[in-house]
């Protein structure tokens, strides 16, 4: 049962871009948690996201042990239990910042919008390993992935937490133009999405509705709110200048500026005590992490496994995209973390669960069925 | 099934991998290139924001909304504070200027230093409280003394300011400082630590309207924190205006009759509701609740034996008396157990079981027919209705005319009153209704319980031919450019259960009352206006039937209270009245002159308006 080659074809330097992303994370939250003129009393999260680290990798080793392929199978049973954990937040969910995400599991809380993003993958790269072909998916072949895809956005948007469905929507649309479809299937689809926009914003939507979105589209109509923290965010990215002010010497950190340093804006922390060389390190890494998710896609000799590992370097992606681009002012700010360096027990899981599929992918595609 | 052989599919996979690659390398350099704007491009101008920490967050505070009269005379304004704040990182030394500010304006060092440990470390650039609306003396030296003060500065904020102090003070109520409790609840999502909330009257039931909406400035300050720049201004959105039903110059009159004394006076419009008086005594000022009532205040307040924090009016559940016979006169006259011929001979008591119920007068009032035991209140009368009626039928009849239910007043803490009914009494005492009990429901003594307001609404009801409203506070509600946010119509919340012949009846013997000859409260005619009403005397403490007490030697608190409710002008109402002076003894002596100068003062006033306006019906 057990394949050594399983040892031989492990990825090792996949793991190794892993570690130093969560270690350039622990030292960026360390800072972000201990800085401030008497200091901000965050402490205990540097411990606790440490043990998260630990439980992650535990996680990631623990997916290596079931072969990727048993996902294909199993994908069905996998959604249906996320769906339903989605459901019971709405009867049994903890509150929090006005808004219903998690689920108390005694001991640790979990976010279960977080695993319905795996569970979103593997049942597209299932379905979409049965449809795909070289003149890529028609209508039919989308409305079971589009069903799919819309029951779990739905839930999660009515939280609401407006920024996890929208990255749901943001990876099930990378992996459905990745599998190729039909050029008259975008250009109607496009069509259609231009006709309805403008019509449900002029007859569909409140005052205080577009208020909201234009907001979100644009912080600086909020000057006050999140436009404010956006300036914060931008004069502690820039003040780093080229080299930063170095380790623990950020200021706009520590008179606590900034909201959420060390969730959300805690690339501004890096940003500031390590400046322009400390960003380039970081964003050099995730490119390499994301590369090494498309080359294990791409090696992969099972179409089931090429869309699964397509779908999860996505979701990196996409974190990586927004997380960056709502602190640098490029991009609404929406509650996205940065993987594995912000703060957050169900971000690391969820992201350690991915990792752990893609070497799983990885170290199996030796094994041509 | 899904494997892929065929060196076609690799070439189609490897195209989409590069695909995707590609855009994952167009993207890092995009953000790669905004990391160089910001931190090579612009680093130094934001290094040098970062160093002196300037781009600061100003609140501007909004001005709550105004409070008018039914003349659209002003009650309630808002008048500028001047605040003494200070931002503790612009402080050279925060102990040494607040030594120095503390003899400048002989404030107590320690209560402002209180204020900002109070504050907390998390606002350490932001402004701290010190001191709420220093005086214009203070603010002159501080004015003066600048440039030796760093890091203070003067915020100048709009305060709620209640222009008749003392004056109809339950009504419109106060404000104090929301808690964290409450900021904790959605219920209040635009307001923050620090800012003041309705707490009791319509400051409290129309909260959301008058709150407005906070405003704030971006902007870049210097290193002693003065502002360079002004970088953005969300301007602040004022409260919406109320404009009340209330008569405020009748309302003036009430409280000064009421003066010195414990009581309650309601006045409504019969045709709609609205409330033109609502007036409790003692009373308070609304202003000392202005920036946190002192703890003498609010002790001497809370201690007082005349309860000032009390809206009586709603708050206070007294025995209706003898003002209850109406509703036994229309339970009776309903079911039949009398009607309008039937007489009763009154002997100045009445013999029941083997007790002796007595009359007020204890010669008695001979032979009466309902109409004229109204009229001279006769309690022997309305033993043998009432007893014939019996108690439930007698709840069902005062449920109808909105007696035991809170009559629905936009106030928080309205009192619903008590009927009680044979189950009422099982369930609260687990003992069985006695039948002589219901003799004492019947002149509304008893366990019998009702609020002011809800007999102002009960009278007007009677005196606008059945109709019975939820008494009305705000007639509209404007923004602060007069466009009408919200319109409050008259609402029906039920109708007397009688018949036209009964009322008119009823409202004959309450006319008599006032208008004949021998009526509790011919005391109070006025020349010109007919009036009807209803006097009433309730006892405070119970004492056997028989006992002989001089009420002269009782101590005050045990001396009954005084009821009138009355109308006017009987024949075409626009004013209904109910007036309770605690401890007043009797209700034609005590209460009906309250009433009788109200509606003169009122008919007075309306028939100038009338002159002006002849289109009025005739």
């Amino acid at each position: 049962m057990f394949d050594r080659r399983l040892i031989e074809n492990f990825d090792w330097g996949f793991l190794a871009v892993i570690l130093l992303i969560g270690s350039c994370g622990l030292v960026i939250l360390y800072s972000a948690v201990s800085a401030g003129w008497q200091g901000t009393g965050l402490h205990y999260l540097f411990e606790k996201q440490m043990i998260w680290m630990g439980a992650g990798l535990v996680v990631m080793m623990g997916i290596l042990v079931i072969d990727f392929r048993e996902l294909d199978k199993l994908h069905l049973l996998i959604y249906a239990l996320c769906v339903g954990l989605l459901v019971s937040i709405y009867f049994f969910g903890q509150s929090g910042g006005g808004s219903r995400r998690w689920l108390s599991l005694g001991v640790v809380n979990i976010q279960p919008s977080e695993l319905m993003k795996i569970s979103l993958i593997i049942s597209l790269a299932s379905l979409y390993a049965t449809t795909v072909s070289p003149e890529g998916l028609n209508f039919k072949n989308l409305l079971k992935p589009a069903v799919i895809c819309i029951i779990p956005v739905a839930l999660i948007i009515n939280q609401p937490d407006l920024g996890t469905g929208l990255l749901l929507l943001l990876i099930a649309g990378s992996v459905t133009l990745f599998v190729k479809v039909e050029k008259k299937v975008i250009f109607t689809l496009g069509g259609l999405l231009i006709c309805i926009v403008p019509l449900a914003w002029m007859i569909g939507l409140k005052e205080y509705q577009k208020a909201r979105i234009l907001t979100f589209l644009d912080p600086d109509r909020d000057p006050l709110g999140t436009g404010y923290h956006i300036i914060q965010s931008k004069i502690a990215i820039g003040s780093g200048m080229i080299t930063g002010k170095g380790f623990l010497q950020g200021t706009q950190n520590a008179l606590s500026f900034l909201p959420e340093q060390h969730t959300d804006f805690i690339l501004s922390v890096l940003a500031e005590e390590w400046g322009l060389a400390g960003c380039t390190v970081l964003l050099v890494l995730y490119f390499f992490l994301l590369l090494w998710g498309l080359n294990i896609a791409y090696n992969c000799r099972n179409m089931f496994g090429s869309i699964l590992a397509f779908g999860i370097t996505a979701m990196i992606f996409w974190q990586i995209f927004i997380n960056i681009g709502m602190v640098m002012g490029l991009m609404p700010v929406v509650g996205v973390p940065l993987p594995l360096v912000s703060y957050g027990g169900s971000s690391v899981i969820t992201n350690m669960v991915g990792f752990g599929i893609l070497l799983n992918i990885s170290m199996r595609n030796f094994s041509k069925a | 099934m899904y494997e892929l052989n065929k060196n076609a599919d690799r070439d189609w996979i490897k195209q989409r991998i590069m695909a995707a690659g590609l855009c994952i390398l167009i993207v890092f350099v995009l953000l790669f290139l905004r990391l160089v704007f910001l931190q090579l491009i612009k680093g130094e101008e934001y290094r040098r924001l970062s160093e002196t920490n300037c781009v600061r967050l100003k609140s501007i505070k909004q001005s709550r909304g105004l409070i008018y009269d039914r003349n659209k005379k002003l009650l309630v304004d808002n008048r500028p504070s001047f605040d003494l704040v200070m931002v503790l990182e612009d402080a050279v030394s925060v102990p040494d200027t607040v030594s120095f500010l503390s003899s400048l304006i002989h404030e107590p060092y320690a209560d402002l230093m209180d204020n900002i440990q109070k504050a907390g470390n998390t606002a350490f650039y932001k402004p701290v409280t010190l001191k709420k609306d220093i005086s214009r003396d203070q603010l002159a030296i501080v004015e003066a003394h600048k440039f030796d003060l760093p890091g203070i500065h003067i915020e100048i904020e709009p305060t709620r300011y209640y222009i008749y102090p003392k004056m109809a003070s339950h009504l419109l109520g106060y404000l104090g400082e929301v808690n964290r409790e409450e900021l904790q609840t959605e219920k209040y999502p635009h307001v923050k630590s620090g800012d003041n909330i309705g707490r009791y009257g319509v400051e409290k039931s129309f909260e959301p309207f008058l709150q407005g909406r906070r405003g704030g400035r971006q902007v870049e300050v210097d290193v002693n924190g003065r502002v360079v720049k002004v970088l953005k201004t969300v301007p602040p959105v004022s409260g919406n205006d109320l404009h009340l039903t209330l008569d405020f110059s009748l309302q003036q009159m009430a409280e000064d009759l009421l003066k010195d004394q414990e009581g309650a006076v309601v006045a409504i419009d019969p045709a709609n509701g609205d409330i033109l008086v609502m007036a409790s005594s003692p009373s308070f000022d609304q202003n000392d609740f202005i920036g946190g009532i002192s703890n003498e205040k609010w002790r001497f307040l809370m201690d007082h034996p005349g309860h000032p924090m009390t809206n009586k009016a709603i708050q206070a559940e007294y025995p209706p008396a003898s003002t209850y016979k109406m509703v036994t006169a229309i339970a009776a006259l309903e079911e039949k157990s009398i009607d309008r011929h039937s007489t009763t001979f009154c002997p100045g008591y009445y013999v029941f079981g083997n007790r002796r119920y007595h009359c007020w007068s204890k010669y008695g009032h001979g032979k009466l027919t309902v109409e004229a035991a109204i009229t001279q209140s006769c309690d022997v009368f309305f033993y043998q209705a009432g007893e014939k009626v019996g108690v439930d039928a007698l709840a069902q009849y005062a449920n109808g005319c909105g007696l035991g239910r809170a009559t629905g007043v936009a106030l928080a803490h309205e009192r619903a009153g008590l009927i009680p009914t044979a189950a009422w009494k099982r369930s609260r005492f687990q003992e069985s209704w006695q039948a002589g009990e219901t003799l004492s429901i019947s002149i509304g003594q008893g366990f019998n319980l009702v609020t002011p307001l809800q007999m102002a609404v009960f009278t007007a009801a009677l005196a606008n031919g059945g109709t019975l409203y939820r008494p009305r506070i705000v007639k509209s509600i404007e923004d602060s450019s007069g466009n009408v946010i919200k319109k409050i119509e008259p609402e029906i919340t039920g109708g007397i259960p009688a018949g036209k012949n009964t009322l008119e009846l009823v409202k004959k013997g309450l006319l008599d009352v006032v208008q004949g000859d021998r009526g509790t409260a011919r005391g109070i005619r006025i020349k010109g206006i007919e009036m009807a009403g209803k006097t009433g005397t309730a006892q405070v403490f119970s004492r056997k039937t028989g006992e002989k007490f001089d009420n002269k030697k009782l101590a005050r608190t045990l001396q009954d209270h005084a009821w009138f409710v009355c109308y006017a002008p009987a024949q075409n109402p626009v004013i209904a009245i109910s007036v309770i002076i605690e401890h007043g003894e009797h209700g034609s002596t005590a209460a009906a002159p309250v009433a009788g100068a109200l509606v003169k003062k009122y008919l007075g006033f309306s028939e100038l308006e009338n002159k002006t306006e002849p289109a009025g019906e005739g």
